[in-house]
């Protein structure tokens, strides 16, 4: 299974058409926010930006903490997200060591499927998608 | 959110208290710098001076914000102090999506805060914090104190502050956005300090829903193509706007030395490609634009003896290397960037700052005014001088400098030199093209480059026919308004025509709209000037300094005949537009 990397971040401008992208193509909503990448800056912007998204651990602590099943685990690391069976009651965000996981005012959580819809729409050639098993390094 | 009506937060900054207002017109005005001009219309004072409490300090954004790619600028619109009058100025960073994503079309600020202050607001907060201890800090330290003032939102919010120069009411004064970029002239700073507003900061943090059906993420996909895989946008990524310094310079069209020359082999350290290869230090983008025009030079300072070095990132434009460099006969290009650092912190606009300062160093050859006006003395080329004298300027340290950061002019008037004061109704853009650019400066909406292709027009044509030189000037004004009022940046209007905006505006739901883009665009234009005309507009208050009439380009020296009747016949058709229906 392939996964989401952002092995190039120091390329990075902070246009941010990957977290547009993403909540756009994958969640239907038009924010930075409501997306499975999101792009801070780190002290402002003259010390460059950090993406932040889910590393796809295996197992993922937030599938495990997650009471409904809403959260599964995903072969070669993340999860599977089947948003109706989510209560919204935000383990998963309590869970996530990265803070990956975004949870809207509506109770709504966001996070990166792996799905690789962001990647054609960074301009820096940022992002990759890679085969999990070949990740020598994991860089954000 | 996609609305037909207008989502306003007006703020009274005295009390702190804010209110929503839904505000019609979006068929008539779009938004940006229409809806900027109905917003002055409703709540400006035209008859009162720009710094009473009752004006409006206006922040627009448009129908396509956030939903296409470069949509990515906001309008500031505001009663100048430079002239008087009503004027617009715009920018990039991350304002416009921060404004967006807090459901606003404009921001709309009233009142006078008793102290200092700093104002933050999102989609659900709005909140006015003192910050009197801010008064004096330049743009950078007031930047990191902001962000610890208002914790959260790295990433998804914009800072506008001012530095010193917008404090002290300076004609000069930008509102920095964002770091590295600039609601740069016409006084926006000045608009500000005089609501005691240090800083604003807008936190975009609510979402809506995509338009419904297929096509609004494919049109998404095919501008975005257009504007990244295409070579229609490769200049501004590349070498970006700095390109053109080795142009301009090699057809005798750029400012060098208070425009006493056109062309000088100094350019070869300052071209483009100089900066580029010694120093830029990376690249940056607004937000929800892909191309990233933003470069960022660094300066190395060494503390002492020993090797000890900080280090400082600035941005770098065509327009301040014109301003910083050539204008002052600098020619080292980590020296223009130490002018530009300083006029970054104290908050002052770097065309107006670096035009003025070329203006002082004249006078001080024609022993007009000494260093016991200019507190440094001051020579062409001599950068060091030329920090110190930013810094004064910025800061207003004296009578001579607070005279001068209201325009260079005015300080002309005091103290002689107004033949050779380069000043095109503000101090003059880097683009010493010909007749049709000066005319267009100087009686242009903004007073800026970007209000016509002027300077385009003269690199092209060299004969002298004012009907159809003028005609250029009318016919290019409405499609930019136009643009201005969606609010694309103008470095788009390649890739967004006429036909392109009509099919976003009608995918996103606009449909009205995206069928009447001509009859809105005239609207615009005319509102725009019938709203400055209100605050005291007359072609007859403008200019043009005999500097401008001594300059020889690619096409010989200008000729006076045809620079005075295109300014009439330029100035007769905005009246025109004026009195229209």
């Amino acid at each position: 299974m392939k996964q989401l990397t952002t092995p190039r971040m120091d390329q990075c401008i902070g246009c941010q058409s990957c977290s547009l992208a993403c909540a756009r193509l994958v969640y239907h909503r038009i924010s930075w926010n409501t997306a499975g990448i999101r792009i801070h800056s780190s002290g402002g912007l003259s010390t460059g930006f950090i993406a932040n998204r889910c590393l796809a651990c295996d197992p993922p602590p937030c599938a495990e903490v997650c009471p409904t099943g809403a959260f599964t685990s995903r072969p070669g690391g993340g999860i599977i997200m089947k948003k109706k069976l989510c209560i919204q009651c935000g383990k998963c965000i309590d869970a996530c060591p990265v803070d990956a996981i975004y949870q809207d005012r509506r109770g709504d959580v966001y996070v990166c499927l792996h799905c690789g819809q962001c990647v054609p729409f960074c301009p820096q050639n940022c992002l990759e998608m890679v085969d999990s098993h070949s990740i020598e390094e994991v860089l954000v | 959110m996609i609305r037909e009506e207008f989502r306003i937060l007006l703020v009274d900054v005295a009390s702190g208290k804010g209110k929503i207002v839904l505000l019609d017109g979006r068929n008539e005005v779009a938004g940006g710098s229409g809806l900027a001009a109905l917003l002055y219309m409703q709540y400006g004072q035209p008859e009162l001076d720009w710094d009473d409490a009752a004006q409006p300090l206006i922040f627009a954004i448009g129908p396509l914000t956030g939903y296409f790619p470069l949509m990515s600028k906001m309008v500031c619109s505001f009663k100048s102090n430079y002239h008087g009058e009503y004027t617009e100025s715009h920018a990039g960073g991350r304002a416009a999506l921060s404004l967006r994503f807090s459901d606003l079309d404009a921001l709309v600020l009233v009142g006078k805060a008793k102290r200092l202050s700093c104002l933050g607001i999102g989609a659900n907060h709005l909140e006015l914090k003192d910050a009197a201890f801010l008064r004096g800090t330049d743009a950078e330290s007031s930047g990191k104190l902001i962000r610890r003032m208002f914790k959260g939102g790295s990433g998804h919010r914009s800072i506008m502050r001012i530095g010193p120069s917008g404090e002290v009411g300076s004609a000069m004064a930008c509102i920095n956005v964002d770091t590295y970029r600039h609601f740069g002239r016409m006084g926006g700073g000045a608009a500000m300090g005089a609501k005691n507003i240090k800083a604003i900061v807008i936190h975009g943090d609510s979402d809506f829903d995509v338009p419904p059906g297929k096509e609004y993420a494919r049109l998404y996909k095919e501008v975005y193509t257009k504007v990244t895989s295409t070579d229609m946008m490769r200049k501004y990524h590349n070498l970006g706007t700095p390109a053109n310094l080795q142009g301009l310079n090699d057809i005798s069209s750029l400012p060098w030395r208070n425009l006493q020359q056109t062309s000088d082999p100094g350019i070869s350290s300052i071209t483009g490609k100089s900066f580029a290869d010694n120093t830029l230090l990376r690249n940056g983008a607004c937000s929800g634009c892909p191309v990233g025009c933003i470069h960022i030079g660094f300066i190395r300072e060494k503390m002492a003896t020993d090797n000890r070095y900080h280090y400082h990132q600035v941005a770098y434009d065509y327009e301040p290397i014109f301003a910083a460099g050539t204008m002052l006969g600098v020619t080292n290009s980590f020296d223009v960037l130490r002018i530009l650092d300083v006029m970054e912190k104290v908050g002052l606009d770097a065309m107006s700052g670096g035009v003025a300062l070329g203006w002082a160093t004249e006078a001080t050859e024609q022993g007009l005014i000494s260093a016991k006006e200019t507190l440094v003395p001051l020579s062409f080329g001599d950068a060091a001088a030329y920090q110190q004298a930013a810094r004064h300027l910025g800061r207003g340290s004296n009578d001579f400098y607070r005279l001068l950061g209201q325009g260079t002019l005015k300080a002309a008037a005091v103290y002689g030199g107004g033949d050779f004061g380069c000043v095109l109704g503000q101090e003059m853009a880097g683009y010493a093209t010909g007749e049709l650019f000066f005319a267009a400066q100087t009686l242009g909406f903004r007073h800026s480059h970007l209000d016509t292709g002027a300077y385009s027009y003269d690199q092209k044509n060299s004969d002298r026919d004012i009907t159809r030189a003028v005609d250029f000037l009318i016919d290019d004004e409405p499609g930019r308004a136009f643009l201005t009022s969606m609010v694309g940046c103008l470095f788009a209007r390649s890739a967004y025509t006429e036909e392109q905006l009509a099919e976003c505006l009608r995918t996103v739901g606009f449909d009205k709209l995206s069928s009447s883009i001509p009859q809105v665009s005239e609207h615009i234009r005319a509102l725009r000037w019938k709203v400055r005309a209100r605050t005291g507009f007359d072609p007859d208050n403008f200019a043009i300094p005999k500097r401008f009439y001594q300059v020889k380009t690619w096409k010989g020296v200008v000729d006076k005949e045809y620079l005075d009747s295109l300014k009439q016949e330029y100035g007769r058709r905005i009246q025109a537009i004026i009195a229209g229906d």
